[in-house]
Order: structure tokens, then C-alpha cells, then sequence
């Protein structure tokens, strides 16, 4: 149990991967943690647009728009804003895996995975 | 067969399969008790958390509460699905490479310290029973609105269910069940919401009805769109425009941020994304979650349209003798009422309440025309019908003339959306305690074996307890909702996003934070809605923001404390920075665990 250090009241610990072996050096850490801060900091702008900017905040001057028989300020409220949310989880979901792979700092397992298909589960 | 039976087949056959299911998944090990072994694949965990997020209230209240308030609305829709986008971006990732049973667990392990942990507890314990007590009490209001039973005994009934698959399976039983449970819940919404809109404007998707042509009495176009009808009918009536929100800018923007918040730190939807094996999963997962949910989430507002409309339409001028029969069947439970102020056997219905006081006291007797008399005051207003908000959803089928099997379907879902999320609410009050307080705190030596049974125990009592609450529901429990949001946005949300986002925020920091945040929180909404509730309204309420709202505000001091006092004292030992850091790279978290 090599990551006791940290798990100080611990148990269960997370059983290591082949990942462990490999070092993720402190610049590709600091590289990924940066590139995801942004790409976080860009869907979280989208976020508070669609649902306090346009749904609230900018809602009456939206009104004025028709957008399929809805007044569109409404239309974000009651509607838009929670596609919108779908969108951006999924988005994020696909773009930090690509961020992860060219850091190397990526959760896939392949040799696991091929390992899971012919063992018990 | 009648619907009666219909309703008995299908609640039955629904209650046999949840209990099939906790047999066929019954936990051996903590590990499947508190995580369901880690092994969940990211769409069942997104369908179980959706079952476990939409309760009682987002199932028969939500709808019905738009539906009366138009505008104003909007709160509950973005802010108990843009929390989700926090949970996805901000917090799920990182629980899921930490890798253990509850969210104590990490503010424990984070900030070093068994007082922190102990304050994760008690916020827990207090947001999550304040919940469970009006999933009980949703159980005993269907039961006894659709099986004819006492309230008491629909709560027993829900309580031995509750009891047989959470305590038998822990996380693994009830997240299997509650995938069960989203599927029969979002069939029994869709399929009265999917008729309505057909009648109503002759679009089969609801979210598109919404903004489309009202047919006219030929089923022809008739240019007028349901919003602008809705608009106009209620401005005759002396109502405001649906469109239009009566509630401040600013009080909008602290409930909706406040709900958001306040869903992202939930201990019971967060604690299902330690369930997945890997931590892209715990993204992809939020993320099919809120698809779920969203379905639900995007067709309510409609059906909240709708059912304004066609209540309108029915009642509006309407002589009580032609009143259709779902008037005098909802009459009967209390939740419509009619007073004819004007003798003229005729329902007036407009703006303002029509009693005084404003809920309904019937008397035995029946007026000329066949009405429940009461003993309300007539109010000053013209308006003359009482209608409870709640009974939008449940007596849509009705009032759109659907089949008798439909009238069963929305008994099961409502049923079905009551008990999946007292089941999940159960489950991380006894991990809580059987976990964080006996393991990880006072007695530290038990085994995995004795920690299984601890948890089980727990589980049982808290079924009992949850129980107790819906049989004798304390009074403020409608008055409390605004707690649980609240408190968890003033708490637990900064502490898990602090510890996680930066290195420097400490134990004391952290501690400080979440004290200020809570006891802020709490003495506001308690001055409010028990001390002085007269004084309730946005005159004496502090920048305008209401008790409900509070929570955001509750949130920012808390930030604000745990930084500045973590500037004044040490940073954390370096062995937590290295977690920290350990926590924000995906790689090694552990890979997919045996079931």
C-alpha cells in the first residue's frame, strides 16, 4: 500500500494502476491542471450567460424577441438554458479527454479494460 | 376493470419488482453498501442518480407550482438542472479520483481534521432529513388520493418497501431499483403531457406544444400561440402575464443560484459518483443524468402551461352542476373548494384567495348546488375557487379525459418518484453515521462485518425516524424545503470546491467557512420563517434577498471566511497539498471494481 502516506485514517485505498509505475512529471501536471482551469473558465462563462444572463437577468429585454411562439427571455428560462446545460457537460466530458491525453495524464486503461472482457465480470 | 383495481395492479406490480430487484442485489460488503462495489456503468448511475434527484416534489409539486406562478417559475427549472453543470465541471471528477464511501470522508481527509469532518455530518444529517420527511409524506398523499388508504397507513406501506431494498441492498439495491423506478416515474409523466399537448395544440412533444397554435373548437389553427392565450386570459382574470415574473431581479437571481449551488452539494446525488469505475465516467455520468432529468425538467413547464389553460377553460364561468367530474373528485380530498359568494351558482375564478383563512375547513354539510360548505370567512377578493397547487399534475389525466390506466400509471410514478428518493437519502444518513462517525471516529477498530451491520442498523432506524416524520409531520416541514438548498450551498459546496480548487485553504479556513456559512444561513431562515414571519417580505429582507434565496449569500461569506482565515494561518501539511494534487489528475483512480 504504497499511497498510505496520504490516506492518513485510511482504508480501501483505490488499487494502483499501471499508471502508478509510470511518473507524470510536475510541468505535464501543471500544464494539464492550467489548460483545464481555462476550458472550465470558457463553459462556465456559457453557463451563467444562458441561465442568469439571458433566462434573468436579460429576460424582459430578450422578450421582445419571438422565438417559436415563445418569447425568448421566457423560452431561456423555462427551456434553453437546460439544453444548454446538457450540451455543456457532454462537451467538457469530450474536450478535457483530449486535454488529458496530450499531458499523458489520461484514466484510460486499455490493457485493463482488454483484461475485464475475458475475466469474470 | 375499474381504475381502482387498475391502480392496485400497477402500484403492485411496480412495488414487486423494487422488492425483486433488492433480493436479486443484496449488498455483501461495505463496499456495496455505500458505492454499489464501484463498478456502475455511467448511464445506469445517470438514470439512478435522475430517480434519486427527482422526488416527490419535482414529480407532483414542481409542475403545479409553475403553473401558478408562470415566470417566476423558472427558479426551480434552472436551478435544479444548472447545478448539475457545477457537479459535472467542478466537483464529481475529483470525488471519484479520491475514491472513498462519503462526502465527510473528503472534507475529513482534506482538512486534516475530525472537526471538520464532524461539522460535513451534521450538515448532512440536518439537509438530508429535512428532505426524507416530505418523501414520506408524498408517499402517504398518493397512497391515500389513489388506493383510498389512511395517509398513515400509505406511509407504512412506503416505509416497509423503503425498508426491504435500502437495508437488504445498501447503494447496490437501491441504485438498480432506482433505475427501475426513473422508467416507470418518467413513463407516468410523459404519457399524460404527451395527450394534453396533442388536445391542446395538436403537437405530440410537448416541449414544442409549449410554444405552438392553440386549436380551436374545429381543430383548426387558431393563430394564437398557448403563451399568448395563457396571457391573456389570466390578465382578464386580474392575474399577471405568465410570461412576466412578479419576484425582484435580484431575488430571482439568489434562489436560482442558491438552488443551483445548493443541488451540487447534495451529500445524496453527490455520493453517486463515487459509484462509477473511472473518473471520466463520473463527467460522462452527470452528464446522462441530467438528460434524464432534463426530460422531465423541459416537459414540466409545458405541462404547467397546459394544465393552466385547461383550468382556466373548466372552471372560468362554469355552473357547478356542469362541472366535470374531476372537480367533485378532488373536492372530496380537500384540495378544491368552491364558495359561491354571489349566489349565483356560477364559479368565478380569479385573482387573489378566495378564503380567509386561505386553506380550506369543511363543514358536513353541502350547499344547493351539491358543494362541500365551509367554514372560511369569504375573503374581499371575487374569486371563489380554492385549488391546491399539488393537484396540477395528478389530476392532468382527468381533466385531459385520458384511460383509467393512465390515472394508475401517475399513482405508480408518483410512488416511484417518493421512494427512489427517500431510498437515496436513507442510504447517505446511515453511511454518515455508520461510516464517519462509528468507523471513522469512535470506534475505530470494528471490522468490515460489524461496519455492514452498523450501516444496516442505521438504515433501519433512519426508516423509522423518516417514518415518524410523515406520520406526524412537524409543522414547518413544507416551511423547510428552503433549508436543505440553503444550508447545502452555505456549507458543504465551498468546502468541497475550496478543497479542491485551492491548495492554500486549511482546516481552520475550512471550518470557519462552513460555520459562518451555516449559522448565517440558518438564523436567517429561521428568523424568518418561524421567529417573525410577519415580518416575511421583501422590505425587511436583507439587499431584497429572501430566505430561500438566502443560501447563495450564505455561501459567499463562507468563501470569504475560509480565505481569509486560511491568509492568516499555516497552509496545509504537505502531505494534503500532495493530495490535492493527486486529486486533480484523472490518472490512477483505481479501475473498474468486481460486482
Amino acid at each position: 500500500m504504497s499511497e498510505q502516506h496520504y490516506h492518513h485514517e485510511g482504508e480501501n485505498l483505490p488499487p494502483p494502476s499501471h499508471h502508478d509505475q509510470q511518473v507524470i512529471t510536475d510541468a505535464a501536471a501543471k500544464g494539464y491542471w492550467r489548460a483545464n482551469l481555462r476550458l472550465l473558465a470558457q463553459l462556465l462563462t456559457v453557463w451563467f450567460a444562458v441561465s442568469f444572463g439571458f433566462g434573468i437577468l436579460l429576460a424582459d429585454w430578450l422578450d421582445q424577441f419571438s422565438f417559436f411562439g415563445f418569447k425568448l427571455g421566457f423560452w431561456f428560462a423555462q427551456q434553453g438554458a437546460i439544453y444548454v446545460f446538457v450540451a455543456l457537460i457532454f462537451i467538457y466530458a469530450r474536450r478535457i479527454v483530449v486535454i488529458e491525453r496530450r499531458f499523458g495524464v489520461d484514466d484510460d486503461d486499455r490493457d485493463v479494460d482488454a483484461a475485464n472482457d475475458q475475466g469474470a465480470s | 376493470m375499474t381504475t381502482q383495481m387498475l391502480t392496485y395492479l400497477f402500484v403492485g406490480l411496480s412495488f414487486a419488482l423494487y422488492i425483486g430487484i433488492a433480493v436479486w442485489s443484496r449488498a455483501g460488503s461495505t463496499k456495496d453498501f455505500y458505492v454499489a462495489g464501484g463498478g456502475v456503468h455511467p448511464v445506469v448511475n445517470g438514470m439512478a442518480t435522475a430517480a434519486d434527484w427527482m422526488s416527490a416534489a419535482s414529480f407532483i409539486s414542481m409542475a403545479g407550482i409553475i403553473s401558478f406562478v408562470g415566470f417566476d417559475g423558472s427558479v426551480y427549472l434552472l436551478g435544479w438542472t444548472g447545478g448539475y453543470v457545477l457537479l459535472a465541471l467542478l466537483l464529481a471528477p475529483y470525488l471519484r479520483k479520491f475514491g472513498r464511501f462519503t462526502v465527510p470522508d473528503f472534507i475529513g481527509e482534506r482538512y486534516y481534521s475530525k472537526t471538520a469532518r464532524i461539522v460535513a455530518v451534521v450538515c448532512l444529517i440536518f439537509v438530508s432529513f429535512t428532505y426524507v420527511a416530505g418523501q414520506m409524506r408524498g408517499v402517504g398523499i398518493v397512497f391515500s388520493r389513489f388506493l383510498e388508504v389512511e395517509v398513515n397507513t400509505g406511509v407504512v406501506i412506503g416505509m416497509a418497501i423503503v425498508f426491504m431494498y435500502a437495508v437488504l441492498g445498501g447503494m447496490k439495491g437501491i441504485t438498480y431499483t432506482q433505475v427501475a423506478q426513473y422508467c416507470v416515474l418518467i413513463f407516468a409523466y410523459m404519457v399524460p403531457a404527451i395527450f394534453i399537448s396533442l388536445m391542446i395544440t395538436g403537437n405530440p412533444i410537448p416541449q414544442l406544444g409549449f410554444g405552438a397554435e392553440v386549436l380551436d373548437a374545429k381543430g383548426l389553427g387558431s393563430g394564437v400561440s398557448v403563451l399568448e392565450k395563457l396571457d391573456g386570459v389570466l390578465m382578464d382574470l386580474g392575474f399577471g402575464a405568465y410570461t412576466q415574473g412578479s419576484k425582484s431581479t435580484i431575488d430571482m437571481f439568489a434562489i436560482t443560484a442558491a438552488l443551483m449551488f445548493g443541488t451540487a452539494g447534495l451529500p445524496h446525488v453527490l455520493v453517486r459518483f463515487f459509484t462509477v469505475p473511472k473518473v471520466s465516467d463520473a463527467r460522462l455520468s452527470a452528464g446522462y443524468a441530467l438528460v434524464f432529468i432534463a426530460i422531465l425538467y423541459t416537459t414540466a413547464p409545458a405541462v404547467a402551461a397546459f394544465a393552466r389553460l385547461n383550468l382556466v377553460d373548466t372552471v372560468q364561468d362554469t355552473a357547478y352542476a356542469d362541472a366535470p367530474a374531476w372537480f367533485g373528485n378532488w373536492e372530496k380530498t380537500g384540495l378544491i373548494a368552491w364558495q359561491d359568494k354571489n349566489n349565483d351558482g356560477v364559479m368565478q375564478y380569479s385573482a387573489g384567495a378566495a378564503l380567509s383563512p386561505t386553506k380550506p375547513i369543511f363543514t358536513d354539510q353541502k350547499g344547493i348546488h351539491g358543494e362541500r360548505l365551509l367554514k372560511n370567512e369569504p375573503s374581499a377578493s371575487a374569486n371563489e375557487v380554492y385549488i391546491d397547487r399539488d393537484i396540477m399534475v395528478l389530476a392532468n389525466p382527468e381533466i385531459a379525459n385520458l384511460p383509467g390506466w393512465v390515472i394508475a400509471l401517475v399513482a405508480a410514478g408518483g410512488v416511484a418518484a417518493a421512494l427512489s428518493t427517500a431510498a437515496g437519502l436513507l442510504l447517505v444518513i446511515s453511511s454518515s453515521i455508520s461510516h464517519d462517525l462509528l468507523k471513522q471516529t469512535l470506534m475505530p477498530n470494528i471490522s468490515d462485518k460489524q461496519e455492514l451491520l452498523f450501516a444496516r442498523i442505521a438504515a433501519a432506524v433512519a426508516v423509522c425516524v423518516a417514518g415518524l416524520f410523515g406520520i406526524y409531520p412537524p409543522a414547518f416541514v413544507a416551511q423547510v424545503v428552503a433549508f436543505a438548498f440553503g444550508l447545502a450551498a452555505a456549507s458543504l459546496f465551498p468546502a468541497i470546491l475550496l478543497g479542491i480548487f485551492s491548495k492554500r485553504v486549511n482546516k481552520e479556513g475550512a471550518i470557519t467557512g462552513m460555520l459562518v456559512g451555516l449559522i448565517f444561513t440558518f438564523s436567517y431562515i429561521a428568523y424568518f420563517k418561524f421567529y417573525a414571519p410577519e415580518l416575511n417580505n421583501s422590505v425587511n429582507w436583507l439587499l431584497g434577498i429572501s430566505p430561500e434565496g438566502i443560501g447563495f449569500l450564505g455561501m459567499l461569506m463562507n468563501i470569504a471566511a475560509a480565505l481569509v482565515v486560511s491568509m492568516m494561518t499555516a497552509p496545509p501539511p504537505t502531505d494534503v497539498q500532495d493530495l490535492v494534487d493527486d486529486i486533480r489528475i484523472p490518472t490512477g483512480a483505481g479501475v473498474a471494481h468486481e460486482h
